[in-house]
């Protein structure tokens, strides 16, 4: 394995709390983790004095399951029992409690290790505390359930007697920490609800969108229906005059869609009354700049990129143009796939109270350090002058990596001291105003031997980009499969120009390249007489570490050949010809997010429609599940979001620079009559966890379309599904 | 003017422009934040609280409709048999991922079994379309609604 965990010396202090209850202030610093990011953590573990223990959950809830699953990563290795344990959602602070970001599946490979430590740490203050209290080596005693206990003498005491003691005692070196075995888990690896299911069930205020505060306004925000349009005029008077209306403020963006647009926002002590105030509010807004971006315009500029020479090469191996003069035959295809918007079903808010030349936040965000920076810049503040508040999050998919409604909110409640504000958008907006993953293009090659083999492969992928880069979530990775894994590759690119502000959505690059490269490779596949898994085994090859780049642990071929020889005999692969006709299952195996993942979908066909019956996955990620219920939670949620990407009728489109879909019925989602059966197994391998957030969804897109194939014999290479293709 | 309705079996009164939706008369007026605002368009769901008995999508409902109306929310629904059970489910299955979505879906799925105490997986899936799960929790809502209702997993 290669994913190195260097630990160096940490601190931990510890200090009694008012009441007599201990207060661990953990404070580790870890060097590296699996995906390199620098990892400082800090949780706060309370010992109270009735041997309760408060754990605190560092990282935002957005249904991914971190609140529940670092507390109990915690109290694995602090030894007490989970019903012990009460979790509280921390504030936000990179300086106390290092990366707080929720996004990229990175949760569980940055905090394996550093936050079992800081359960383990805390532990071995308080057996330290006992065993000098009872005059015995600390390497006797044991814990179990929030005691510590001497077996030699029978003795024991609860954690909360310890706590005073234990706090004078010097910290541990991290690294001289032992950590549980897996087979000595007891919380680990057992089904663990959610730490708010109660709460969410009875309809307490856990979000962004509840959080109130005595004398709050509602903030409502217009702006340009075009990114990057600005104000030529409004009748803000008349909108001022309106009953009901607080305020109608101009807020300035500094031109980027991060720090959000030019807007006119307008305030009352109702959210309702504000929007129905801004129905009546008038603005006639410039936008000559952007008015030419279409989805048309898209459309025919990549048409005429495809045909002339790529503007950039991504990566080149080998002799590409003497492989393909050298096949016995050749594949070409054309495939493609558009914008698609976030859709959380918690619109964007964000609450803010600006007094005294400080400001606090209270924000439904997956990302905030970028959002501190960005209110910094906005406010002229510095840092330390913002304190953010997580709140629960009503859906993150990535959009929420984003804080342009936070830099809003904050420039609203900046212009009223005192003043505590809530921006909340609507629907509209927030499909219109998202940023949205990336449409794309690929014109792609591919060349075989006479004994079937795949000897070349060459993908000219047109993407949005600016000065010659890709945008955020544009990009493609040099070790793009099957690059890298066959002889000769090339990859090249040409640039379109947009004003749609970009960003990630789950499985950024992957929910779009998974679909196109196995979905080709199906095709290659084909036309060699092979099927894809086949064929994946053959490019795979002998087992070998293919470097993702540093700090990434490299691709292991094993553990990707593990996951496709599970799925095929989990789903009946072999026996798929027999399948009645109009039913078909179809293959794809897709490494992202450090996860390996190979799924096969059934789908029939009826009346001209696809139905997806069953999906199998197989995916390793690693050692250890380590809240089961909720890793199935991933994966099933992941699924049906993938075949909600190609079968819903999903994508964004834009008229005169301006995004066209408003809402739900017309940027869809599946419903719970097209959720199919899912069978999930976990192949275990000796390699640390990693996160389940992503990986499961990028190969469901590819399986579907493929299990179409099977169906129909027709192929589908560009998204959303429509009925015309099936036709 | 004045609407009077009662929600969760409480009188209300609540003064204000009679075309204001039930949803923000909720979450405004009367402080009950567990019915929420997905797109206002009755498209999502989100909103689904009980009017009368019968699931409605409290964005599309005006406060001047609900006049002399029994009005159930999220907060009040376990109050009934069918409401604890469907609560009682959700919690043991730990069917929430966000969660944002899930009052709503608890709203329709009470409604379900008050009229239909062991709904067909057609019955499920028609009364359920209407609410969106954007986590895509729905293998664990049906087999939630199943729990509560006491059918045994029909097929594998």
């Amino acid at each position: 394995m290669s994913a190195t965990v260097l630990s160096r010396r940490g601190f931990i202090s510890a200090s009694l709390l008012a009441g007599g209850g201990l207060l661990f202030d953990l404070n580790l610093p870890i060097a590296q983790a699996a995906d390199g990011a620098p990892v400082i953590l800090t949780a706060f573990i309370r010992i109270l004095p009735d041997n309760r223990v408060i754990i605190g959950a560092k990282n935002a809830e957005v249904g991914q399951g971190a609140k529940t699953m670092l507390p109990m990563m915690i109290a694995e290795e602090l030894d007490v029992d989970w019903s012990q344990v009460t979790i509280e959602q921390t504030h936000a602070d990179a300086k106390i409690f290092g990366g707080q970001s929720a996004g990229g599946s990175r949760t569980t490979p940055r905090e394996w290790v550093p936050t079992r430590q800081a359960g383990a740490a805390a532990r071995a203050m308080l057996v330290a505390a006992a065993a000098q209290g009872w005059g015995v080596a600390p390497e006797g005693l044991k814990t179990a359930s929030g005691k510590v206990i001497d077996p030699t003498s029978g003795k024991s005491a609860t954690y909360a007697s310890l706590a005073a003691a234990a706090a004078k005692l010097p910290p541990p070196d991290p690294s001289t920490l032992k950590l549980k075995n897996a087979a000595d888990f007891r919380i680990i690896g057992r089904s663990v609800g959610g730490v708010d299911t109660p709460a969410i069930v009875a309809g307490k205020p856990l979000y962004g969108i509840d959080f109130t505060l005595p004398g709050m306004l509602y903030a409502v925000l217009e702006t340009c229906p075009a990114f990057g349009g600005t104000i030529k005029s409004a009748n803000i008077d008349v909108v001022k005059a309106l009953p009901g209306v607080a305020h109608v403020l101009t807020i300035k963006g500094d031109g980027t869609a991060e720090s959000g647009h030019d807007g006119i926002a307008i305030l009352s002590k109702s959210w309702w009354t504000a929007n129905q105030a801004r129905e009546k509010l008038a603005i006639d807004w410039d936008m000559s700049a952007v008015s030419g971006f279409s989805t048309d315009a898209y459309a025919a500029q990549a048409a005429g990129k495809r045909k002339a020479k790529a503007e950039s090469e991504i990566v080149r191996a080998g002799d590409v143009d003497a492989a393909f003069a050298s096949a016995v035959k050749t594949v070409a295809a054309d495939y493609s796939y558009p914008f698609l918007a976030h859709g959380n079903l918690e619109p964007q808010n964000c609450t803010a109270l600006f007094k005294d030349g400080a400001i606090e936040i209270w924000a439904p965000t997956q990302n905030p350090e970028n959002g501190r920076g960005l209110v910094a810049k906005a406010l002229n503040l510095p840092p330390e002058k913002i304190r953010i508040n997580f709140n629960r999050i009503g859906g993150g998919f990535g959009r929420r990596l984003m804080n342009d409604y936070m830099v809003q909110a904050a420039s609203i409640a900046a212009q009223l001291p005192g003043v505590p504000v809530k921006l909340l958008w609507t629907r509209q907006q927030d499909i219109q105003r998202d940023f949205y993953r990336p449409a794309g293009w690929h014109g792609f090659r591919a060349a075989l031997d006479k004994d079937g083999r795949m000897t070349a492969f060459h993908d000219h992928f047109v993407t949005f980009g600016k000065d010659g880069k890709p945008l955020r979530a544009a990009e493609m990775p040099a070790h793009e499969p099957p690059a890298g894994l066959v002889p000769n590759a090339l990859l090249e690119q040409s640039f379109l120009a947009t004003n749609l502000p970009t960003g990630w959505l789950r499985a950024p690059g992957s929910n779009a390249l998974a679909f196109v490269t196995q979905a080709f490779l199906d095709e290659v596949a084909a036309a060699a007489g092979k099927d894809l898994p086949t064929l994946m085994l053959e490019l795979l090859g002998d087992p070998k570490e293919l470097p993702r780049g540093t700090n990434q642990p490299p691709f292991l071929t094993a553990r990707a050949k593990g996951v496709i020889e599970k799925v095929v005999a989990m789903s009946g692969w072999a026996s798929r010809t027999s399948l009645p006709r109009g039913t078909g299952k179809g293959f794809a195996f897709y490494y992202s997010h450090m996860g390996y993942f190979a799924e096969v979908v059934e789908v029939a066909i009826a009346d001209g429609a696809p139905k997806v019956k069953t999906v199998w996955v197989a995916g390793d990620v690693g050692s250890q599940i380590i809240n089961p219920i909720n890793a199935l939670h991933q994966v099933e949620g992941s699924v049906i979001e993938g075949l909600s990407q190609a079968l819903a009728g999903q994508q964004i489109t834009q008229v005169a620079g301006a995004v066209e879909q408003a809402n739900f019925d017309t940027h869809p989602y599946l419903r719970i009559s097209d959720a199919p059966k899912i069978v999930t197994e976990f192949v275990k391998t000796d390699y640390p966890p990693t996160g389940l957030g992503e990986p499961a969804l990028p190969p469901v897109i590819p399986a579907l379309v493929n299990a179409i194939h099977a169906a129909t014999g027709k192929r589908i290479r560009s998204l959303p599904i429509t009925p015309e293709m099936l036709a | 003017m004045a609407v009077s309705f009662t929600v969760n079996g409480d009188k209300r009164q609540v003064e204000g422009d009679p075309a204001k939706p039930l949803l923000w008369v909720l979450r405004e007026d009367l402080a009950m934040v567990g019915t929420k605002f997905g797109c206002g368009a009755g498209l999502c769901g989100a909103c689904t609280v009980h009017v009368g008995g019968e699931a409605v999508r409290s964005c599309q409902t005006p406060l001047g409709d609900v006049a002399g109306k029994a009005i159930t929310t999220i907060e009040g629904v376990q109050k009934s048999d069918p409401g604890k059970r469907v609560a009682a489910a959700w919690v043991k299955l730990d069917v929430p991922q966000c969660g944002y979505c899930q009052a709503g879906q608890i709203m329709s799925a009470t409604a379900l079994l008050a009229t239909s105490p062991k709904p067909s997986d057609e019955e499920i899936d028609a009364a359920m379309m209407g609410n969106l799960c954007r986590c895509s929790t729905y293998v664990r809502i049906r087999a939630a609604i199943r729990e509560a209702a006491g059918i045994k997993e029909a097929q594998a």
